[in-house]
Parts: C-alpha cells; structure tokens; sequence
C-alpha cells in the first residue's frame, strides 16, 4: 500500500517554509528536486538496488535565462504549493515539465489555428493572440518580474509568499497590461500547466514518482476494475505509471 | 493538375460511424465503395499505451489538427466571428472510426416527440409557445418509421441496458443486458425512487459482456478502466466503427480505404454530385474522384461546409428566414449540480464512458409543460465515466482555483463529489446557424465554416428549471452540500461542453425548410446524401449518436433503392412548415 510514511510526512512539513519563494536560489532548486525525487523512502523499499542515474532530464530545453525559470518555479509552487497533503510542483518536477512542453509541440502550437488575423476578441471566443503558447510565458514572466519590482521593489523569488499571490491574483484579473497577449491568459495557462506538471504520467517529467497521484489516491494506469467496480468501500491502489505498461 | 481516378459506385467522405455504416451495408449488396478519411488509419493496437491523460484527453491527440482547419465563431450576427484556434467547447473527430473512437458509447432513441416536435407542441400547447424566432420543425419520419433503424444500430453496436417506462417504444430488448451497479448507480436510483422518479440504467456502448453482432463481429467485455472518453479502448470493448461496421464492409472485399485524403469540394454539374475532390495529405497530390452516388458523412461542420464551398444548395439567410443549408444549427445545454459529500469516498476513479443511472421524467413531453415557458427537457443522469487527476478538480465555489487551499480541497473532493447532470434538448432559432466565413481560410485557402451561435431564452428556462431538478437529486442522495451549475452569460467555445452538435443539412417534409428528404438524400440532387447529426432538426435531451446510427441505416436503405430506381425517393409536401 502506498501509505506516505510518517517521516516523509515529516520531511514535507519541514520543507514547507521553503514555499514561501524567498528560500528558492541558484542552483538550490536543481538539488532539492534531485534529491527528494530519487531518495524518497517508498521507492528505496520496492525500487531496484541499482544505482540511481543522475536525472538528466532537469536540465532546460526551453528556458535560457535560469532566472527566468526560477521565477517559473516560484510561481507554479504558489499555484500548487507543497502542504501537508505532500509535496507542490517544485517536488514534483513540475517547472522541468512545463520548460520541457514549451520546447515542443504544446509550445509551438502546433496543432492549432495560428493563421491571422488577430483580434482581441471576446470571452466567449477563446484564445486569440498571435503568440505561441512559449511565447506567452517568455512575456508572462517578464512581467511579472516588472510587476514585483514596481510593487515591492524586489524579484519575484524574493517576495514573501502573500506578496507573491498579490502579484499572480493581478494577473489571473486582467489587471496588468502584457505586450500581445492578456495577463489572464498567461495566468490561465500558467495555471493549467501547473496542474498538468503535478499530475501527468510521470513519463513527462512532473508528478516526481508518482507523488502527484499519491496525494490525490489516483492509481494511474490499471487495466481492469471489473471485479472492484461494484464494491462499497474506498479502494486504495499503489500507483502505476504507463511505464508498467512497456513490453521489453 | 488533379488526376482523374477510375469511376467508383459511393464515395463516402469521412469514414466514422456514419460513414462506415454506409460502407459496410452497401459493400455487403455488393455495391463498390471508396471511403474517404483525411485522418490516419488506427485499429485497437494503436492503443495500448492509451492510459495517458495528458496526451489524450488534455493534449486531444485522436481529435482533428486545427493548424489545417478549424471553425470561426461568434454570439451574435453583427459580431466579429473569430477561429476557434484550440479545441474547447466540443472535440472534432478525425482518423478512422471518427469521434466514435473517443465517444463514451451512451446510446439512446431519441423520443417520438422529437420527430415530429412542431405537431405535438401545437396540438398540445397551442401555436405561440415558444414564439416565432424559433424554427421548431418536424423531421419528416415518424418514429415508427425509424423504429427498425433504432434496433440494427443497436445491434451492430451491442447496446447494453435497461427496459425504460418513459423510453421511446422498443420492439425488440436490448442486445445486452445493462452494465453492472456500482455504490454511486444505486445511490442516484434510490434518491430518484423516493423522488419519484423512474430511474433506470444507462443504455451503453461499452459492452456488459463480451458479444457477437449480427455481422459477426466480436466486441470484448468492458473493463471499467476508467480510460474511456477521449480515449480509443485498449480491449476493443468499446462500440466503435473499427471494431465493428469497417472491419465489416473491410472483409465483402468491396470496400476500399484511403486514409490521409481530405475532401475539399464536391464537383457538381448543377444537376448531380460527378465525384469529390481531395488533396493526399501525405504527399501534396490532387485528385479527383468520380462516383455515381456521393455520402458526404464528414459530421455535422464539413457535411455544411462542402456543400457551402461546393455551391449546393441554398445557404440559409437569417434576415429573410429562407434557404437550408445552415439552417437550425443546434447545442445542447448542460443544467446540473455537484454534490459534495464530507465523510463518504467512492470510487471515482474507475468507470466506463457509459456507465451511469438516468432519470427520463423530464425530458420531451414526458411532464406536463402548460405551466412552464419552455418546452421538451432533458435526460438526468449520473455517470461514473472514470475521474482522471489532471481534469478533476472540483472544489466547492467559494474556493479560489490556484494556492494552498484549492489544493487541499480538490484533493479532499476528488473522490468526494459527485456530478448529477441534464442534457438538456436545444431547440433551433433563427439567429443560431452556420454560413461560410469571410475572411478566415483553411491551409488549402477555402473558406472556413463560420457558428454563430447563442444561448436562447428557452434555453435558459430550460436549464432553470432542470437544474432544481438534478440539486433536489443530490440532496435526496445524501451530499452535505449540493451546488448549482450555472449557464454563463453566452454560449462560450472555451471550456468543454459536448460534441452533440446538430443541424446544417436538416431533414424535413418540405425542401423550403429542409435540405433533405427523409433519407437523407438531398431534394435538389438526388445522388447526393448527407448523413449525420447535421440531419437533425433540433437536438434532443440525450447524446445524438443512436439517433445518427438510426439514420445512417435509413440512408443505407435509400441509397440501395436509388441504386435500383433512380430519382427522388420521397414526395416532397408543400406543407404548413413555412415560416
Ligand atoms: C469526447 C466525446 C464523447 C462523446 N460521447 C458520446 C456519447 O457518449 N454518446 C453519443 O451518442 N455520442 C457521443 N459523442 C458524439 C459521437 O462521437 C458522434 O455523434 C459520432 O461519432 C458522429 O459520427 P459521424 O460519423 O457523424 O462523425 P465523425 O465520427 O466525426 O466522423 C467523421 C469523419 O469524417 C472525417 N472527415 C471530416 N471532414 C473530412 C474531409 N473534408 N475529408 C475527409 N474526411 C473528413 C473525419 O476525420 C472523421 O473521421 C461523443 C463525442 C466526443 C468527441
Ligand atoms: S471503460 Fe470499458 S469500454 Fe471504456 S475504454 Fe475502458 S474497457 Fe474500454
């Protein structure tokens, strides 16, 4: 059974300062996620005795500035912040998720009508910029980096968490003005890819062993429920990841 | 230069359930047909790595690419109609087996009331109770008429469910008996009962258990892998067109698919459909594609646009009222409520796309409307469909939708709140309807096909009064809090609704109000059939694919007897329909 085990309870709670932003620096963010995703304790019990590989997927594909990624992660840890259900999208692997589906095929909207001519058009009618989704957030951040300053006079990842929330509240409200695109629609998909990062199929990057579903009891990938589906009480699965599902 | 291709019998475009219908009971007789898919080729093996929500549901990676083609839209006739440039409100089908691929195989009979809806509201309620903006019209077929039709598609389709006091009359049972009752089915049937209400188990594509059609094709047991809308099923045990009617017209030996072609005109003499025209997608090339009989079964938005692009038939005006093509497009309106519960978990996360309880007493004229100022309704439901993480997150409305408590508590309700939902019926008005778009074009440079659409004054007394209805359910089921959904201030195409869009090409008595007969075929060129939800006249309080199946069926049997006798196969009625 995946029960959280009470000293990684302990762990999260102890790490839960750190999603206040202020804690986020450097090359810090890299370890932290490095470590809490291949030490975990469940993974040690049932996992092979091999050698763990250093991740090398944590490394940026979309982003140049590690700046900027920074303060894309401080932002998605206020959308999803760790807490006493477990860890928030940092731990999760969700801001390498979101660097990596900019690089591709979400990022350049590929499968999507991008032909002109672009109006703002109305609520009711749906995306309408003429920038691509990794466009949106190279603005999106920008701007909100501008926004910390002229509010508090520091970096994003420096704001006390309330004032980091002040600043993302003023974005999902339309209230600061982007070059080419709503600040709601940047917040919107900031938002939206946050969540996905947190509970994906950990093939993706985010939802760091499966830690995503665990919180949310979501079992992933099970083939059948026939014999479970009728009953009364709760079941609780250990996840699967799509993983399982490769013939080798 | 296009190449001219060697004639064929039928030339179908689209190959999805209607299409695949058409091919396999014209391909049985014998006849030769060409289907014509713009999409891939894709059989149950492609999805064995389906369990990914990310890709499939989130990403709509079996849905149509609108970096080609997509639709424009807008509210109102004197708004700017802009591309819909991602997917949202409804998911487009494309690829072998269409939107039947990803469907979750709710399979109902749309009502006696609804063929002839104009007749029985008049006869009952008098002439004005809706008003005249509204083009309520019949279908020209009553539904003894269409009963048969009803019962092949079920067949084909191995319909699992339940006998239904207020369904539409059955002749024969179901194929297969209902799906199982889970913990969540029986608590919705047993606060309908002491509601008294009549509720019942939903009819379901997703077969029972494992079933032979009457083509001898094989369909597996469900599941219940909670994978089923949005996803193609990994066992093969979900109704679709690949597991059943394309492998069908596949093994007479006379059918042919080509897969990547994308129809881009139907070629026309001012008289009769000569062909199609079509791009191959993977290599550029042209061709045409002569044919004595052209099915265009591409859904309700190209089955529009072609004919539109094409130049047949008269477009619909909404200043003047006249012309069909565009005519009485529809949406459905989705009243509902979520129940919270605080101490009790189900088991959300399993499921099947069919799996569900219904309650019919307020749909069509099954209540009494003297007193209310709508008419038709909805069917009631609850289905365990399978909850995935990434698109489930219901929290209670005060709860903002980012940060530290919409965390907690889409974590705590994830298996803690239950969804009781309308499809509420959505009736025609003059100002909703389809038409070409000025200035947005496809990659091949032809016009985009342009909605304009709102939610209308019935639609709105509809969803009042359902959504008392579906919050009294969710009381009587135990929730300690129950929550109204809401219709917005418009029809929106950003957030997911359904793909139950109708109309465009509607059936009718009467060619001045109808594009075509009631088999399909148009009145102004004989060898020409549109099959699909675009034949309705409104849309009903249920999913609209056994009622497409059923006149799939209808249209087989007529384009057999064209074959035969040529000509119209209906007498057109000059009747009252007028507006
Ligand atoms: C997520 C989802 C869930 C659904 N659930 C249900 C349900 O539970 N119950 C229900 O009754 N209905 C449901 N539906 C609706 C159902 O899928 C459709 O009613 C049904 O598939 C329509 O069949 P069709 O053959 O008319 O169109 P489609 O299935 O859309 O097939 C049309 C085909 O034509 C092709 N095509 C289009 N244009 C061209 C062109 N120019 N050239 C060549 N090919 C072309 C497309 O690629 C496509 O393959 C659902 C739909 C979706 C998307
Ligand atoms: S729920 Fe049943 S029908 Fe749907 S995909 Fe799973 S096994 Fe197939």
């Amino acid at each position: 059974m995946a029960e959280r085990s009470t000293m990684s309870r302990r762990r999260f709670i102890k790490n839960t300062s750190y999603a206040a932003g202020g804690a986020i620096g450097g090359g810090f963010i890299g370890t932290l996620i490095g470590r809490n995703l291949l030490d975990d304790q469940q993974e040690a019990k049932k996992g092979s005795k091999t050698e763990s590989l250093p991740d090398f997927n944590h490394a940026l594909m979309h982003f140049t500035n590690q700046k900027e990624f920074q303060l894309l992660s401080a932002a998605t840890e206020r959308i999803f912040p760790e807490d006493d259900n477990g860890p928030g999208a940092i731990k999760l692997g969700v801001p390498f998720f979101i660097d990596h589906q900019l690089a591709g095929s979400y990022g350049h909207n590929d499968r999507e009508y991008m032909r002109g001519p672009f109006y703002p058009g109305s609520d009711f009618q749906g995306y309408q910029t003429r920038l691509k989704r990794h466009e949106v957030f190279d603005v999106g951040i920008k701007a909100i980096q501008n926004e910390s300053k002229k509010e508090f006079d520091a970096d994003f990842v420096e704001l006390e968490g309330k004032q980091q929330d002040q600043i993302l509240q003023k974005f999902q409200d339309g209230d600061v003005k982007l070059k080419g695109v709503t600040a709601t629609t940047f917040f919107e998909l900031l938002r939206s890819a946050t969540l996905e990062g947190a509970y994906s199929d950990p093939l993706y990057g985010g939802n760091g062993n499966m830690k995503g579903w665990m919180m949310k009891e979501f079992p992933g990938n099970y083939m059948s429920y026939l014999n479970e589906i009728g009953k009364e009480e709760f079941i609780k699965k250990e996840p699967r990841a799509l993983r399982a599902h490769i013939q080798s | 230069m296009a190449t001219t291709l060697d004639k064929v019998e039928v030339v179908t475009v689209g190959v999805g359930w209607t299409g695949g219908i058409i091919a396999a009971e014209l391909a049985k007789k014998g006849v030769k047909v060409v289907g014509l898919e713009r999409g891939k080729e894709r059989t149950t093996e492609d999805f064995q790595h389906i369990h990914d929500e990310y890709r499939y549901a989130i990403r709509y990676e079996l849905m149509q690419d609108l970096s080609r083609e997509t639709i424009t839209f807008r509210n109102h006739r004197d708004d700017r109609a802009l591309p819909m440039r991602q997917l949202g409100s409804f998911l487009l089908g494309e690829g072998l087996g269409g939107a039947g691929i990803h469907w979750n195989g709710q399979t109902w009979r749309f009502l006696p009331y609804d063929l002839e809806i104009k007749s029985m509201t008049e006869k009952k309620y008098g002439a004005n109770k809706l008003g005249s903006d509204y083009n309520i019209q019949d279908w020209g077929i009553t539904y003894d008429e269409l009963e048969p039709y009803f019962y092949k598609f079920e067949q084909t389709a191995g319909i699992s469910g339940e006998e239904n006091e207020f369904s539409a009359p059955r002749n024969n049972p179901y194929p297969n008996p209902p799906m199982k009752e889970t913990p969540i089915t029986k608590r919705f049937k047993d606060a309908a009962k002491t509601l008294k209400l009549s509720p019942f188990h939903m009819p379901s594509g997703n077969m029972s258990q494992t079933y032979k059609n009457p083509d001898g094709q094989t369909i597996a047991q469900c599941q219940y892998c909670g994978f089923c809308e949005r996803f193609g099923c990994e066992y093969g045990a979900k109704s679709s067109p690949i597991v059943t009617v394309i492998p069908t017209a596949k093994q007479t030996g006379n059918f042919e698919l080509r897969t990547h072609a994308n129809v881009t005109e139907v070629i026309y003499d001012g008289n009769k459909a000569t062909g199609v025209k079509y791009i191959d997608l993977q290599t550029g090339e042209e061709f045409i594609q002569p044919a004595d009989i052209v099915v265009l079964t591409s859904y309700v938005m190209n089955n529009s646009r072609l004919l539109l692009n094409s130049g047949i038939g008269r477009p619909y005006d909404p200043e003047s009222r006249t012309g069909v093509i565009g005519r009485n497009y529809c949406y459905q309106i989705l009243p509902g409520a979520t129940a919270f519960f605080e101490d009790e978990k189900f088991n959300t996360y399993m499921g099947a796309g069919s799996l569900g309880a219904t309650v019919d007493n307020y749909n069509g004229d099954n209540f009494d409307h003297s007193n209310v100022n709508f008419i038709h309704g909805g069917s009631i439901s609850t289905t365990q469909t399978g909850q995935r993480p990434i698109n489930n997150n219901t929290v209670p409305n005060d709860i903002p939708n980012w940060g530290q408590q919409f965390k907690s508590e889409s974590i705590k309700y994830y298996h803690r709140n239950l969804s009781i939902g309308a499809q509420g019926a959505s009736l025609p008005h003059r100002n909703n309807y389809l038409s070409l778009d000025p200035d947005y074009k496809d990659i091949f440079g032809d016009p985009l096909l342009r909605l304009t659409y709102d939610f209308t004054e019935q639609d709105r007394n509809l969803h009042s009064y359902l959504t008392e209805k579906c919050v009294e359910i969710g009381k009587e089921m135990g929730a300690d809090r129950v929550e109204p959904r809401e219709i917005s201030d418009h029809y929106s195409i950003v957030p997911y609704q359904t793909t139950h869009n109708t109309g465009g090409v509607i059936m009718g008595g009467d060619p001045e109000t109808s594009a075509v007969n009631n088999y399909l075929q148009m009145w102004d060129v004989d060898n020409l059939f549109v099959v699909g939800a675009s034949a309705f006249a409104h849309n009903g309080g249920y999913n609209p694919t056994g009622t497409v199946g059923a006149l799939a069926y209808r249209a087989a049997d007529g384009i057999s007897k064209y074959i035969e006798n040529k000509g119209q196969l209906v007498k057109a009625n000059q009747s009252s329909e007028h507006v």
